[in-house]
């Protein structure tokens, strides 16, 4: 998409990940643009020096992209992002959140959601999956002020492509958060792909926005939020939440998650 | 001849590094590196070099900075040490695996743990392997030099791999020196402007750092190999031009200091071979007939050279600033093997490390170590 809003006058750094894997395999490429892989938590870095080098021939038409999976981003990336945002760097960094590191076999990622069950969080007699909360990522990049931030999924295809051709119309830094349900990994079919999407967004749990110089813009409202229990039900990563007691608190956390991120963004939680 | 001035080693390199005039550079600070990247920072900001300075969060980013700014096309630099070098290790490797003719400066110094600023040549040989052309410097006036020429066997389109000059942490880089620095109309001569192979530009798309299956990795694996031994003349027409312009003559490989007729031979590199010649001189007016030779260029390694220095020399000793742990110095380990099965004794001295003084009397001992072993070791303060 992003290659398309450009007409493919446009750089891009990626990070090690299925994105680069399945497109890349040599001899051969997927990439109509220019497009350089370098290792897992570097994109914005390479991307960062990529910039550096059109501005040194100066060449200040070409938008940079860099894009890494959740962990590319918000783990082993983190630094290499700070340092990207916090010096200005003019670049778009899109991120694709899947929540684990799907490529290696679903592994826990610092943007795994609490209580999902991954091949290093599974579920047991002591268990009930991941113990830790998903990592306030915008948060975090929002602290850096850069000039746009948004979060989208492809779910609600028009939003997304409306916030890709905006943040490609703004100079900086700039950051889109794309939440990107994983089959494998979430444990669904392939075809609910958008639906469980859907569910992310109506349920509260991923909110779509736009910000602008680290101030929030624009709330996106898809009418009334559904319970949190919908979007759970739909993938095979929370089903031990729907088996007992401490399921049933989880699953209360898990709403409560979904109405505080609600109250931040000044809308409609489910139930009230 | 230019008239010579006198200069900390960190200036003299900085003084070559802004005559390549790299377009891009990225640095992170670490001791003891940090005065060669003031400097150019300093001559950026003074609007005396025109260049990007990128003030990155880390090496690993230092690194990745000026990667993505060599895929872009353009000239870039980068100076690290020890920890940093390290921290950007799997970008180094990448780098080189991605042909990026990228130059980096290494002021040697020791590893962690225990934490030591101090020099050794541990960082550097550590990432050996990298494929990276590794060059050993002896003075500030050779590091200056190199410094160029690094740039220009780089960039050489037969080559096209990453260079990496080592210059001694502190006994290089802190030290003032007389140098004669190179002239704006000599670098020029001596330095075209870099034309790569192709670039990252939407006009004619590329993807670089793809991924290898089973089937091709060997291959590409292979290619790199190939181009570091395919510097080799490059490297040495480098230095042929650089001596018929600055009329400073240095081998490519290394230095030999009176071997022909010699019993004893210590190997060394970086400053210690610079004490290592009066010390030579020293043990010829005693009667001991001793000789040096320096490497100069430690990758693509000169087994040929090595052996063809040391093919009349019954004792050989290394002495090594980095070591092996649990199997030999590293240095001592490819004469060994350079050698082959000649009756040649190579004996293995490790020594200098973390700082540690390589005094005239540290290398006298040194010409007389009959065995491998750790020299000047204090044994009592070794903890089991």
């Amino acid at each position: 998409m992003a290659t398309d809003v450009t007409q493919g006058n446009v750089i891009v750094a990626n990070a090690t990940g299925c994105l680069e894997v399945t497109t890349t395999a040599y001899p051969g490429s997927a990439w109509r643009v220019p497009w350089v892989h370098s290792v897992f938590g570097n994109a914005a870095a390479v991307a960062t020096g990529v910039r550096a080098a059109l501005r040194a021939k100066g060449v200040n038409d070409v938008p940079v992209i860099a894009q890494a999976g959740d962990g590319g981003t918000a783990d082993i990336g983190l630094q290499a992002l700070s340092g990207m945002l916090e010096r200005g760097d003019d670049v778009l960094f899109i991120a694709y959140d899947n929540e684990g590191y799907m490529n290696t076999g679903v592994q826990r990622s610092g943007l795994t959601p609490t209580d999902a069950s991954t091949m290093t969080t599974p579920t047991g007699a002591l268990s009930e999956g991941n113990p830790h909360l998903k990592k306030d990522l915008l948060s975090i990049v929002l602290a850096h002020r850069p000039a746009y931030a948004a979060t989208a999924t492809p779910a609600f295809h028009k939003d997304l492509q409306h916030k890709m051709q905006r943040a490609l119309s703004i100079q900086g830094p700039r950051f889109l958060h794309v939440l990107v349900p994983c089959p494998l990994g979430w444990r669904f079919e392939s075809r609910m792909t958008m639906e469980v999407a859907r569910l992310a967004v109506q349920s509260n749990l991923f909110p779509l926005a736009e910000w602008r110089d680290g101030v929030l813009e624009k709330v996106k409202r898809i009418g009334a939020p559904i319970p949190v229990e919908d979007y759970l039900t739909a993938q095979g990563r929370f089903t031990h939440l729907f088996d007992g007691e401490r399921g049933e608190i989880e699953r209360g956390f898990l709403q409560q998650i979904a109405d505080e991120n609600a109250r931040r963004l000044g809308i409609a939680s489910f139930g009230r | 001849m230019t008239p010579a001035r006198i200069m900390e080693g960190s200036e003299a390199i900085a003084e070559a590094v802004a005559l390549a005039r790299p377009q891009v550079i990225a640095a992170y600070p670490i001791t003891p590196q940090t005065h060669i990247v003031e400097s150019l920072a300093r001559r950026v900001a003074e609007g005396e070099l025109e260049s990007q300075f990128l003030t990155v969060e880390s090496e690993h980013s230092g690194a990745s900075a000026v990667l993505g700014a060599s895929a872009t096309g353009v000239r870039t630099f980068t100076a690290t040490s020890s920890q940093g070098l390290l921290y950007m290790a799997e970008v180094v490797f990448n780098i080189a695996g991605m042909r990026l003719p990228i130059v980096m400066t290494v002021a040697n110094r020791a590893l962690s743990g225990p934490l030591s600023i101090w020099n050794d040549h541990q960082d550097s040989m550590t990432l050996r392997d990298a494929g990276w052309l590794q060059l050993f410097a002896q003075t500030a006036q050779e590091a200056h030099d190199l410094q160029l020429v690094a740039y220009r066997v780089a960039e050489d389109p037969s080559v096209s791999l990453p260079v990496m000059l080592c210059v001694d942490g502190f006994v290089l880089t802190h030290a003032f020196e007389a140098v004669e620095p190179i002239t704006r109309d000599q670098a020029d001569l001596l330095l075209p402007p870099f034309a790569p192979w192709y670039a990252l530009d939407p006009s004619e798309p590329v993807s670089m750092g793809t991924y290898a299956e089973p089937a091709v990795y060997t291959e590409a694996r292979y290619a790199v190999h190939r181009a570091m031994l395919d510097s080799r003349p490059v490297l040495a027409r480098a230095l042929d031009d650089l001596a018929a312009t600055t009329g400073r003559r240095y081998d490519p490989w290394l230095d030999t200091y009176r071997v022909e007729d010699a019993d004893v031979v210590l190997v060394a590199m970086g400053t210690a071979a610079q004490t290592a010649r009066l010390v030579v001189d020293e043990l010829r007016g005693g009667g001991d007939a001793a000789g040096l030779v320096a490497i100069r260029t430690f990758r693509p390694f000169p087994a040929q050279e090595i052996r063809d220095a040391l093919q009349t020399v019954r004792r050989v000793v290394v002495l090594d600033r980095a070591v092996s742990l649990g199997a030999d110095g590293i240095v001592a380990g490819e004469v060994r093997a350079a050698l082959g099965d000649r009756s040649t004794s190579v004996v293995c001295v490790i020594g200098g490390l973390g700082g540690r003084d390589v005094a005239r009397e540290t290398l006298r001992r040194a010409f007389e170590a009959t065995e491998d072993g750790w020299i000047d070791l204090k044994k009592e303060l070794v903890i089991r």
